[in-house]
Parts: C-alpha cells; sequence; structure tokens
C-alpha cells in the first residue's frame, strides 16, 4: 500500500469473547487522516467487534478481551484511560440514539455536561450554531431548538448524534451502520454530510451496503470470520480484488 | 353451547370482584355514617380526642391520620438509601450478572415474609437496641416503627425501580459512554431524567404499601391515642388504632373506627392510583 499520514493504527489487533472463540483475529492496518475507510463484510465478520474495541466499548462488557495494540497518533490506547480516549473518539450507532429527556440544544451539548464541563451562555450558543451547520441540520431546527431530539425524523436524528459527538471535537469519528434504519434520501444526505466533514475528522465506517462503502470512502478493508482479508484502495478492491473471497463478497456470491 | 356457557362462567366470575370491592366500600359507608352524622365528616377528620368513657364519648381521627402519615414517609425515607443502591446494583452495575439474581431473589424474598414475623424481629430485637441507645424510654414508637416499616417496603420499591433502569436501552447508554461521560455522570445526569417517573412512581407504590400496614406497626408504635410530638414518641396509626380496639368496640366507637377504616381505604387507593397512572405514562 502507499505511503499515508496515518492517525489510527491496528496492530495485530485480537478480541474475543470467550476462551476458545476470537470474533476479530490479528487486525494489522494503518488509518489515513482525514479521509474515510470503511469496513465491510458479511454479518458476525466482527467488524463491528473491530470498530466498537477503538472507542474502548468493550471496556464496558467485562467478558470482552482485546489484545495486541490499537494506536492512537502512535500511542496504545488500551493502556490509556477509556475516558480521554472516547472525548478525542467520538461514535455514531446503528439506530439514531437521541437521549429521550433532552432537547435538540441540550443533545448537543451532552457530551459538555455528561463529563460536567462548564460552558457560559455564549459558547453554548456558539457550540450548537456551529455543529448543527456543520451536519446542515441548522437551518431545519434552529427555531425549534429546544424541542426534544426524538420528535426528529429518523435522517434528523442521526445527523443530531453525529453532531452531538462532533460537537466535542473528536480526531476519529466511529460510525456503525449508521445508516441501515433509514431511508434512502436521508442515506444519501448522511453521505454527502460524511464526504464533507471528512476534511476535519477522520472517518471509520462500519457499513455491508457495498454501494455506500464505494462512494464514499478512500480506503476499504473487507472483513470474513474475524480475519482481515484485504484492505486496499476502494477503487483498486472495487475493480481488482486480491483475493477471492473478496471477489465473492463484491460480486454478491457471498454475504 | 360450550363456548357460550363458558362466556357466561366467565362472565359472572369476573364480575364477582368488583362487586365484592363495591360491597366493602358500601359496608365501610354505611357503618361508618352514624360517626359522621354525629360529629360532622370535617370535625370528625380534625378532631384530637378520642374518649370512649360513656357520657363524654369523644371520637377523632388526627391523631391517626398524623401517626399514618408520620410513620409513612419516615419509613419511604429510610427506605430511599436502600432501595435505590439495590435498584441500581441489579437494574445496572451487575444486570444480568449471577450476583444481581441472588441480591433481587433475597430482596424479592423479604416481600414474602409475613409481617407478624417483622412485628417480633422489631419487637425483640430492635426495640431493646432502641432503649439501650437511649432513643425512647419504652423502645416502641414512630421511630421504631418506621424502621422496619423501611425494611418491609424495600422490595417493592427496589425491583419496580430496577426493571425502569434496566429498560434504558444499552445503545442509548453507549451513546452516553462514548462521549467519555462516566458511570456515575450517566447515572444522575442520564438515568434519573429517564427512569425518574417510572422510580417515582415505585416509591408511590411502596408508600401505598406501607400506609396499610397493620401487624408490625400495632406491634411496636406504643399505642397512644394522641398525636404523637416527636419521631421517639409513641402514637397510633389509622391501621394500629383499629386492630386494637375493634375487639371491645361497640356503638358510636365501632362507627368512628369503621369510619377511620374508611378514610385510610380511600387515602390508599388513591395513592395506588397515582402510582399506577404514573407507571403508565413513563414508558421509555
Amino acid at each position: 500500500m502507499e505511503k499515508i499520514n496515518t492517525i489510527l493504527e491496528f496492530n495485530k489487533t485480537c478480541v474475543s469473547y470467550t476462551q476458545q472463540t476470537m470474533a476479530v483475529k490479528y487486525v494489522t492496518a494503518q488509518i489515513e487522516k482525514n479521509s474515510i475507510t470503511s469496513i465491510m463484510g458479511p454479518s458476525g465478520c466482527g467488524k463491528s467487534t473491530l470498530l466498537r474495541a477503538v472507542n474502548l466499548m468493550h471496556k464496558l462488557y467485562p467478558n470482552i478481551r482485546v489484545e495486541g495494540e490499537i494506536l492512537l497518533n502512535g500511542e496504545n490506547i488500551l493502556s490509556m484511560n477509556p475516558i480521554e480516549v472516547r472525548r478525542n473518539i467520538g461514535m455514531v450507532f446503528q439506530r439514531p440514539t437521541p437521549f429521550p429527556t433532552m432537547s435538540i440544544k441540550e443533545n448537543i451539548l451532552s457530551g459538555f455536561t455528561l463529563n460536567s464541563i462548564r460552558l457560559d451562555k455564549y459558547q453554548k450558543e456558539e457550540i450548537v450554531e456551529q455543529t448543527l451547520k456543520s451536519v446542515s441540520l441548522w437551518e431545519e431546527v434552529k427555531d425549534v431548538l429546544n424541542k426534544k431530539g426524538t420528535f426528529l425524523s429518523g435522517g434528523q436524528q442521526q445527523r443530531l448524534c453525529i453532531a452531538r459527538a462532533l460537537a466535542l471535537k473528536p480526531q476519529i469519528l466511529l460510525m456503525d451502520e449508521p445508516t441501515s434504519a433509514l431511508d434512502p434520501i436521508a442515506t444519501k444526505h448522511i453521505e454527502d454530510l460524511l464526504i464533507e466533514l471528512q476534511k476535519d475528522v477522520t472517518i471509520l465506517i462500519v457499513t455491508h451496503n457495498m454501494g455506500q462503502a464505494k462512494r464514499i470512502s478512500k480506503h476499504s478493508m473487507f472483513m470474513y470470520l474475524g480475519e482481515m482479508v484485504e484492505y486496499d484502495l476502494t477503487e483498486n478492491m472495487f475493480t481488482n480484488p486480491k483475493d477471492e473471497r473478496t471477489k465473492a463478497y463484491l460480486t454478491g456470491q457471498m454475504g | 353451547m360450550g363456548d357460550k356457557i363458558f362466556k357466561i362462567i366467565l362472565f359472572i366470575t369476573a364480575l364477582i370482584i368488583p362487586l365484592i370491592c363495591g360491597g366493602i366500600v358500601y359496608a365501610l359507608v354505611t357503618d361508618a355514617y352514624q360517626a359522621f352524622d354525629y360529629f360532622g365528616f370535617f370535625n370528625f377528620l380534625t378532631s384530637t380526642d378520642w374518649n370512649y368513657t360513656e357520657g363524654q364519648e369523644q371520637y377523632g381521627a388526627m391523631p391517626f391520620i398524623i401517626g399514618t402519615l408520620m410513620t409513612t414517609f419516615l419509613a419511604l425515607l429510610f427506605c430511599i438509601p436502600f432501595s435505590l443502591p439495590v435498584a441500581l446494583f441489579c437494574g445496572e452495575y451487575f444486570k444480568g450478572r449471577k450476583i444481581a439474581s441472588i441480591l433481587s431473589t433475597v430482596v424479592d424474598l423479604l416481600a414474602g415474609i409475613p409481617s407478624i414475623i417483622y412485628g417480633l424481629w422489631g419487637f425483640f430485637s430492635l426495640r431493646p437496641l432502641i432503649i439501650s441507645l437511649n432513643i425512647s424510654p419504652q423502645g416502641s414508637s414512630i421511630l421504631t416503627a418506621s424502621l422496619v416499616l423501611a425494611i418491609m417496603i424495600v422490595p417493592y420499591a427496589a425491583s419496580l425501580s430496577s426493571e425502569f433502569i434496566k429498560m434504558i436501552p444499552d445503545d442509548i447508554k453507549e451513546s452516553a459512554y462514548s462521549l467519555g461521560a462516566t458511570r456515575w455522570e450517566i447515572i444522575h445526569k442520564l438515568f434519573f431524567p429517564i427512569a425518574g417517573s417510572g422510580i417515582f412512581s415505585s416509591y408511590i407504590l411502596a408508600i401505598g404499601r406501607a400506609l396499610g400496614e397493620t401487624m408490625t406497626v400495632t406491634m411496636l408504635i406504643g399505642n397512644t391515642n394522641a398525636i404523637p410530638t416527636s419521631i421517639t414518641s409513641t402514637g397510633n396509626s389509622m391501621a394500629s388504632i383499629i386492630a386494637n380496639q375493634f375487639g371491645e368496640a361497640d356503638g358510636l366507637r365501632l362507627s368512628s373506627l369503621i369510619a377511620i377504616a374508611l378514610i385510610l381505604f380511600l387515602i390508599t387507593a388513591i395513592i395506588n392510583m397515582i402510582g399506577k397512572i404514573m407507571i403508565k405514562h413513563s414508558r421509555i
């Protein structure tokens, strides 16, 4: 692979739920800064598991073990404080998850309130406006900022969740099939948004929509049964897959 | 044909229960009428006298209403610091783990212990302790009854609140963690607002339970018919005055006791209704 400006690096990363079985096996890959990288693969291939390890989500579940290294700017996040790591690495989930008791505004600011970071009124307004603009939601919601986030449509809710993660100015944004619960128009919206956002934040997205990977990501990783089968420029992978399994998946013979 | 008969039987049996309930209310109202008629409804509610000397008979419910409210709210106060941690322990920290199911089983077992046993324990174990700590000379007091009552209502408050805490979806929780929040921050800034009305309603139901608890309170409250001057003084609750005196009462005194029963019935019915309505509206 060509020389890239690496922000995140998997080094023989393994994830296991039980003693016997490994969900992710020795993944080694470098993720380019300010680009979109997609992780593809059939259900159960370990792609979400790998993604969640980057945010140390596995530390919430005592039976999950992660071995090897995951390096953020050369530093192993597995030995860092999860709170610090998560403030630097945001995450968006499959289902939109606005906090149900909070207004749109409070949702955007929840990263600060949950972390007990105090902001003055001016800072709050600035952050709310800027982040909502960055996910092109501002025009749609600027008059209803005090309404509950759950009143928005699915696509708007998902953009609100992206904004909530971006408000903390993370270096990396992890997305776990963020459009799988959305209709095609809302999906298109989000895809355009991600292409726009990559200049500010590195995006690592799990998807089983091959078209989506092709449309938005510079690099793609294909995983199968916990192994990283292939990792390349998206263009190369889609035109000329090196591994038979990748080829089978991309041509729809597996998945 | 068989279908039709079954339907009729079903209909009749289902109707019997509301009828019995209505019958209880009817009996309470008719038997209490004498007292309300003689003293006047509000006068009976607010009067503090309880005098059954013949010729000077004077009855009022106020000391017992206050006794009931004091024991109930003290019990609630003592119950929160135990039931809330149990709810968090089972509903969040050790959710789905063996230790949580052991704890919740033990707590649920508390709900199955007959109240006479709580009363005995309170009488023979807690009361001497209260005496030896010089809190109250007889050991029996509003405080003693409230402490035991608090233990009795812990399972009601804890198991329902932990259900509401458990209902918070995992991805909502993970979203909060993904923003770098600590568990404590998530609990008080996210869990309590989301599950708050559910938790609150479980305490309302616990109150409903405490209001009418009779045996334990009767054994521990000291049974004096005056407004308690402090939490360490003796008193009587609405349930305990009835339990104490119904056997020897007749005429106006019996009617007054039944009037107290009617008031207690109404209070608990309203409290339970509020709790049920709140549970219905606190979907997550």
